[in-house]
């Protein structure tokens, strides 16, 4: 499948990466819709928050609408999602997002826009075993 | 099976919105007659009773007069949520309320069930659903919430046993397999149809185990009354739950409360409770080694046995990494189940199924309580409760009673059909409870309950009443649940002084009494019983569940100014009604919100007959030993006590004496108890609430001044 991997020695906040993802995802472009975020102020140093598809979460949903596609990629079905937000919660690193607009939760589905935008080279694409 | 239907009445209506927690509305059935209406809720409902059990008790109020018995046709079950019933952010939100005249006890009793009934009934359209009446053969209610259309329908073919008709029926009525999770089904069962100690089954179609699974109303016997109307079922079905169906005011509090939960139970469930692992049957070995397990007919408080139906056992039957809520975002998942279980006895021997649970009060009850340590036995009595629509905990009570009467010479064999009633035997369970189910037997004369039991034994065979009344673990007419109460005044008052009988949703105190210790005096007891009977009352009101209360705790807890209260937690559901229905409510407003329905309880109580001083009476068993072998179990304890606290020297007294004297002192201190709680919740010292207190709580109607008057 394919994961999104972070250089963060790299990374010097510009958060391209922020904008490039609402857009994807909510075609808006709002740092506080993005599925990764850049934490650190100035010259750093910065972490670079993103999903992992590791997967936990989708046990915990009672509904299923959490899965794997073809490529790997754990997704959100929202016909099934019922906004519990059990998957926020128990997410181990904190990367599954809210937004007031929205009653479904949201996150990468490693589509590499975040790759594009950055100028700097601190993301990559890259495939990993299921 | 749908093809035998024949559609009796129907009504249609239009499917609405809820707005802030509420329909403001409330579905009426009569089964007599075939009316079905709409009932507006109004302002003064919403503000007084809130909801829930409070519109279960108002409705049922107007329904029955002060004659009306269990299985007259005036006789309601009523079963609403509550305002923040339905919201899917927060662990626990997903109960319904369900309300009734109960068999055993004639007074009200109210109970709460998990499943998915509650919340699709409130999208569905309706507030609460009253049923009143009875109909003349097997029907089925279906609450169509997508379509907006009510029926009753006669229904020959479908089962009647729950984990049968739960099936049926959401295969019946669901458009699809996605669609079955849009589907609840009430139920009973057989046994419900000959004992007086039936329950309710609510189901919840679980996704991945591709199976409904069934939660329990379990006490008061509301499953005898919904079979003597003649109710097989009642379905409910709605499409599209969403976390902002209750339209509440404010969701993104509620979100913030429900993800911070979220976050505590994944970081402290393995810590503090093991609820995800193994759910309430962590409490197993933690109650056994606190002397607090009820064993023997609640003759002692631990076993060397109780290791073999400890939670170690459950752990490994219990199917893990499944998300066992029993409503949507509840993350602390303690509904769990045993996946093919084969059966050894009954209708469905050799068949494998589904065991909801066991939950501790099984494992109790049906267990340790009755001397049976064999997990298999334990989990076989569970599934064949649930499916007859037998509780367990009644059931657990009334068999450790029989099994104490028959060791004891009150009955013999010839009596039970020739069966050895010893504790330990499990095979004897099985077999009353398989006689319940086809209303023969012995098994029948269990299933009426204790306190008719102890009649029928003094009147048939000559038993002794007074040994009767201090071993019969009953108050009220209902069975106590599973909790060994002699060294807790607290809970023996929780127990005691309960308005529908010795349950566990009214008081549960004997935890924070005898394992956290955070209730020593006298007066911090009397404020207990105060305190937390009206702040469990709240969540009966709202639809809530009260485990994500207080068996998961901060872990800053204890260092908070009132641990026991869990003050954090409370927040939290300050911020779920407020976020909800947009009133701004402080912590206080919740124990006012449920004093006003709880001093209404006390009052219906008295209308009914009873609600008195003597009515709050307890059987001995419960405060004290009994038996002579009961006091040389604890000898040492109980010597120390008659020391230290009677100020009476053991020295070279029987113990029949030293029972005599330890008696006396543990009445008494009842008494003094029931005085100190009575005068803190406003009753006069016979037990009934002054019309200062009714004006103060807002329930001065005239109608329940007309009550309370001619006892002041």
């Amino acid at each position: 499948m394919r994961v999104l991997k972070s250089k963060p020695n790299n990374c010097k906040g510009v958060r391209a990466c922020m904008i490039a993802c609402s857009k994807y995802l909510f075609k808006e472009e709002d740092p506080e819709k993005s599925a990764i975020r850049v934490e650190g102020a100035a010259e750093g140093p910065f972490t670079i928050h993103v999903c992992n598809q590791c997967g936990e979460c989708i046990a915990v949903c009672p509904t299923e609408a959490l899965f794997r596609d073809k490529a790997g990629v754990v997704r959100i079905d929202r016909d099934k999602c019922v906004g519990c937000l059990s998957c926020v919660g128990f997410c181990p690193f904190g990367v599954m997002y809210v937004h007031s607009d929205y009653t479904e939760p949201f996150k990468c589905v490693s589509c590499g826009s975040c790759v594009k935008a950055c100028p700097n080279g601190a993301l990559a694409l890259e495939k990993v075993d299921d | 099976m749908k093809k035998q239907h024949t559609v009796l009445a129907e009504f249609k209506y239009e499917p609405g919105q809820v707005q802030n927690g509420y329909t403001d509305r409330s579905l009426y059935v009569n089964l007599s007659d075939g009316v079905i209406k709409s009932k507006p809720v109004t302002d003064s409902m919403k503000e007084i009773f809130i909801g829930g059990r409070g519109f279960g008790l108002w409705y049922l109020w107007h329904a029955v007069s002060p004659e009306t018995k269990w299985n007259d046709p005036e006789n309601e079950i009523i079963l609403s949520s509550g305002p923040i019933g339905g919201i899917t952010q927060y662990p626990g939100c997903g109960k319904t309320l369900v309300v009734s005249l109960s068999p055993t006890t004639g007074l009200v009793i109210d109970s709460n069930v998990g499943g998915y009934f509650g919340p699709l009934l409130k999208f569905a359209g309706w507030d609460g659903l009253e049923i009143q009446g009875k109909a003349d053969k097997d029907v089925i209610l279906f609450i169509d919430g997508n379509s907006g259309s009510v029926t009753i329908e006669e229904a020959p073919a479908e089962d009647v046993d729950a984990h049968l008709v739960s099936e049926q029926l959401t295969d019946m009525y669901a458009d699809s397999p996605e669609g079955k999770r849009d589907i609840s089904v009430v139920s009973a069962g057989k046994g419900a149809e000959h004992g007086l100690i039936g329950c309710l089954n609510v189901s919840f179609y679980d996704v991945r185990r591709k199976a409904p699974r069934i939660k329990q109303a379990g006490r008061g016997g509301i499953g005898t009354v919904f079979r003597d109307k003649n109710i097989k079922a009642i379905v409910v079905k709605f499409t599209g739950v969403r976390g902002d169906t209750n339209h509440p005011a404010d969701l993104e509090r509620i979100k913030r409360a429900g993800i911070r939960l979220h976050r505590e139970i994944r970081e402290n469930d393995a810590l503090q409770c093991h609820m995800r692992t193994v759910g309430t049957a962590h409490l197993v070995e933690i109650m056994n080694d606190y002397d607090l397990l009820p064993v023997h007919n609640y003759k002692f408080g631990s076993h060397p046995d109780t290791k073999k139906i400890a939670s170690p056992i459950w752990t490994k039957k219990f199917t893990q990494g499944m998300p066992d809520g029993c409503w949507y975002g509840c993350t602390l998942a303690c509904s769990h189940a045993i996946d093919g279980f084969k059966l050894r006895t009954g209708p469905y021997k050799g068949q494998k199924v589904i065991v909801d649970g066991p939950e501790y009060e099984t494992v109790a009850g049906v267990g340790s309580n009755c001397g049976i340590f064999d997990p298999n036995d334990v989990a076989e009595l569970n599934f064949y409760c649930d499916t007859y629509g037998i509780d367990t905990i009644s059931w657990g009570t009334c068999v450790a009673f029989v099994m104490e009467c028959f060791e004891a010479g009150v009955i013999s064999s010839e009596t039970t059909g020739g069966i050895d009633v010893k504790f330990g035997n499990a095979d004897a369970s099985l077999r009353f409870l398989h006689q319940l189910a086809c209303g023969e037997g012995f098994g029948v004369i269990v299933g009426q309950g204790v306190r008719r039991m102890k009649k029928l034994f003094v009147e048939t065979f000559g038993a002794d009443p007074e040994f009767l009344f201090d071993i019969g673990m009953e108050c009220k007419g209902l069975e106590y649940s599973q909790y060994m109460t002699k060294e807790s005044l607290a809970q023996q008052g929780g127990f005691g002084l309960t308005n529908k009988g010795p349950q566990h949703d009214e008081a549960w105190l004997i935890f924070m009494d005898m394992v956290n210790k955070q209730i020593p005096t006298f007066e911090d007891k009397a404020e207990a019983l105060h305190y937390f009977p009206l702040f469990r009352t709240w969540f009966g009101l709202n639809g809530l569940c009260k485990l994500p209360w207080n068996d998961i705790e901060p872990p800053d807890n204890a260092t908070t100014d009132e641990p026991a209260k869990v003050p954090e937690h409370v927040q939290n559901y300050v911020d779920l009604f407020s976020g909800v229905t947009g009133r701004e409510v402080t912590k206080e407003d919740l124990i006012s919100m449920s004093e006003g329905v709880y001093n209404f309880q006390r009052v219906f109580n008295l209308r009914l007959g009873q609600g008195h001083r003597s009515d709050d009476d307890i059987p001995y068993r419960s405060a004290g030993p009994v038996t002579v072998e009961e006091y040389e179990s604890r000898s040492e304890r109980y010597d120390k006590q008659l020391r230290e606290k009677v100020d009476v020297d053991p020295e070279g007294k029987s113990t029949e004496e030293k029972v005599r004297i330890l008696r006396r002192f543990r009445m008494d201190q009842y008494d003094k108890l029931r005085d100190a709680v009575y005068k803190r919740r406003g009753w006069t010292n016979d037990g009934i609430p002054t019309l200062q207190t009714l004006k103060k709580l807002k329930v001065d109607f005239p109608e329940v001044v007309e009550v309370v008057k001619p006892f002041l």
